[in-house]
């Protein structure tokens, strides 16, 4: 059982090199991979999503003959399609969230650091991984949504194709906010540590805060709302743009921004605050 | 080898380690004693760059942990043995840790063979006891083949059988040339596995000494003595150099003299002896009279100082 300790051990070898970025992205895939709920998650994300649009859509198919006519001339088939990233959103912010905290409500993070104590390149690690793994989930979602939204919708309603102008740009940009608002969770998680603390931050950010901005006189309020990430949200999947809101490029850069924020915060945090 | 030099580290305003300097050398195994809370998970999570010092340095092998270039190869730790993610099984545990560090898969096979955890290594670690946890986090420790290893309170929740295997192993380990340094808050646990002994209490150095010599140097032993003529024995006895010390149950417990002599001295005198006998401090209770003025909490109220 111990040969290990019965032998003497032999000359101590001489590592070359040091431990790098590779195999803390490597680590951070298998802690991502390894965890059940992590899989479930992400799992239950894509039906719900998906199942989301898909009700949407069929429902909207079906009381077609109902609309009125301000609703038939405003309707966007492929925003319709897509109405499930505001359900995605929230689990996707859940998970962010859980890549930092849940290592310390667990105490996996002293394993985590003693392993990686440029903790920076630790931080970078799960940036990559989390942010490369969302985003393929963002765009599976993403087109999942649209083509099965798409085939749900039939006349009398209209629906659109890829092919369709600004369709496209709706769907990857719809997964593209996915993967940024994980990130924007993940920097939370990274600077509150407490699960349900940092996901109320987070809840708080896409739901409160727009209500208490719509609150405020609509001279205000107007310069202010497109700031938020839901009007960013809406403008990317949406065919037809609010003028008080960013073009879904602007937007997207916004959110970039934020993102960069949290996380920087987050890092700093890590770096200077005891484990 | 481990290197610590005027080691202060303060949470808000609570002083946890003050000024510290030790060494733990490689080939022995250095145990770590001290009261609970006085400071020894601290600095080892500051040995392990998790907490960061107010003041001094910590080192391994001359150099800050944060600047290891392949800090699982160079340190292997068990600093709590709970934490660790309860959804994720063993094995997934050690390779996650072994990839930061590029270790080959094969030696997660390796150590959980070493800690006898294989059976269950595809169990989730939520459903493992207390000493299976522990095994678990000793596995973790030897991923790199260490030449230096941290453990705190490593027999902590483990039957005796377990402890005998905790103890041989981390001997067997110091045996081989590495630095072993092992905290505990049981003296007695200490006296079977450590050759060299560093005592803090509230957070300062107390003592750092081999094993042997602090057991021999602190070795409190007196005679214990009843009597009928209690009061001229123990004049007789403090004329002949002795220590007097009256207890509450009416024997008397001498130092400074032998049972032999206090046994003759009586018969010359024609004094009664009821009771004569020898007695040892314990180990606890050397390591008590060592640490006494630095305990935290003291049980009694009027204990404090």
């Amino acid at each position: 059982m111990n040969g290990e300790t019965t032998a003497p051990r032999p000359p101590p070898p001489i590592f070359v090199g040091h431990s790098s970025l590779r195999g803390v992205i490597a680590s951070e895939i298998t802690k991502l991979r390894t965890v059940r709920s992590t899989m479930w998650s992400f799992g239950v994300l894509v039906v719900l999503a998906v199942g989301l649009s898909a009700l949407a859509t069929s429902l909207t198919t079906s009381h077609w003959n109902q609309a009125g006519f301000g609703e038939r001339f405003t309707f966007d088939p492929i925003r319709e399609s897509l109405i499930g990233v505001f359900f995605g959103q929230f689990a996707i912010g859940v998970l962010g969230v859980l890549v930092i905290s849940a290592e310390y409500t667990t105490g996996t993070i002293r394993a985590s650091l003693a392993a990686v104590p440029k903790r920076f390149r630790l931080l970078l690690g799960k940036i990559i991984v989390f942010g490369v793994a969302t985003l393929i989930i963002g765009e599976i979602v993403a087109f999942a949504s649209f083509f099965v939204g798409q085939t749900l919708l039939h006349a009398p309603a209209p629906h659109a194709t890829i092919s369709s102008p600004g369709a496209l740009r709706a769907v990857t940009g719809d997964g593209l906010y996915l993967c940024l608002l994980g990130l924007i969770a993940l920097g939370i998680g990274g600077i509150i540590r407490h699960t349900a603390a940092a996901v109320s931050a987070y809840v708080g950010l896409l739901l409160v805060i727009p209500i208490i901005i719509a609150l405020l006189p609509s001279t205000v309020s107007n310069d202010v709302t497109r700031f938020l990430p839901a009007s960013i949200g809406h403008t990317v999947v949406s065919r037809i743009q609010d003028p008080h809101n960013f073009s879904p490029g602007i937007g997207l850069v916004v959110l970039a921004i934020y993102a960069a924020v949290a996380l920087g915060v987050a890092g700093y945090l890590l770096v200077h605050r005891d484990a | 080898m481990i290197e610590v030099r005027g080691l202060t580290k303060r949470y808000g305003d609570k002083i946890a380690v003050e000024d510290l300097s030790f060494n733990a050398y490689p080939g022995v195994v250095t145990g770590f004693l001290g009261p609970n809370g006085s400071g020894k998970s601290t600095t080892m999570r500051v040995i392990m760059g998790l907490d960061h010092p107010n003041g001094g340095t910590a080192t391994i092998n001359g150099r800050p942990y944060h600047d290891l270039d392949w800090p699982l190869r160079e340190v292997g730790a068990l600093l709590e043995a709970r934490a660790i993610h309860p959804g994720r099984t063993a094995r997934s545990h050690l390779w996650m840790l072994a990839q930061t560090n590029q270790i080959a898969r094969s030696r997660v096979d390796e150590v959980l063979d070493i800690v006898g955890l294989t059976e269950v290594a595809n169990q989730l670690t939520g459903k493992f006891s207390l000493g299976m946890s522990q095994r678990l986090g000793i596995a973790a420790s030897l991923l790199g083949d260490p030449g230096v290893l941290l453990y705190d309170e490593p027999v902590n929740g483990l039957d005796a059988e377990g402890i005998r295997w905790v103890r041989n192993l981390l001997i067997g380990l110091a045996r081989q040339g590495r630095t072993l340094f092992v905290s505990s808050h049981l003296m007695s646990e200490m006296a079977q596995m450590a050759d060299d002994v560093v005592v803090i209490g509230r957070g300062r150095l107390i003592t750092q000494a081999l094993m042997s010599d602090l057991l021999a140097g602190n070795q409190q032993s007196f005679v214990r003595v009843r009597s009928p003529g209690i009061d001229p024995l123990v004049v007789l006895l403090e004329t002949n150099g002795a220590r007097i010390s009256r207890e509450s149950d009416g024997s008397i417990s001498v130092s400074g003299l032998t049972e032999e002599m206090v046994g003759d001295l009586a018969f010359e005198a024609g004094i009664a002896l009821h009771e004569l006998a020898p007695v040892n401090a314990s180990l606890e209770e050397v390591f008590m009279e060592l640490t006494e003025e630095s305990v935290e909490y003291h049980g009694a109220p009027g204990g404090s100082q």
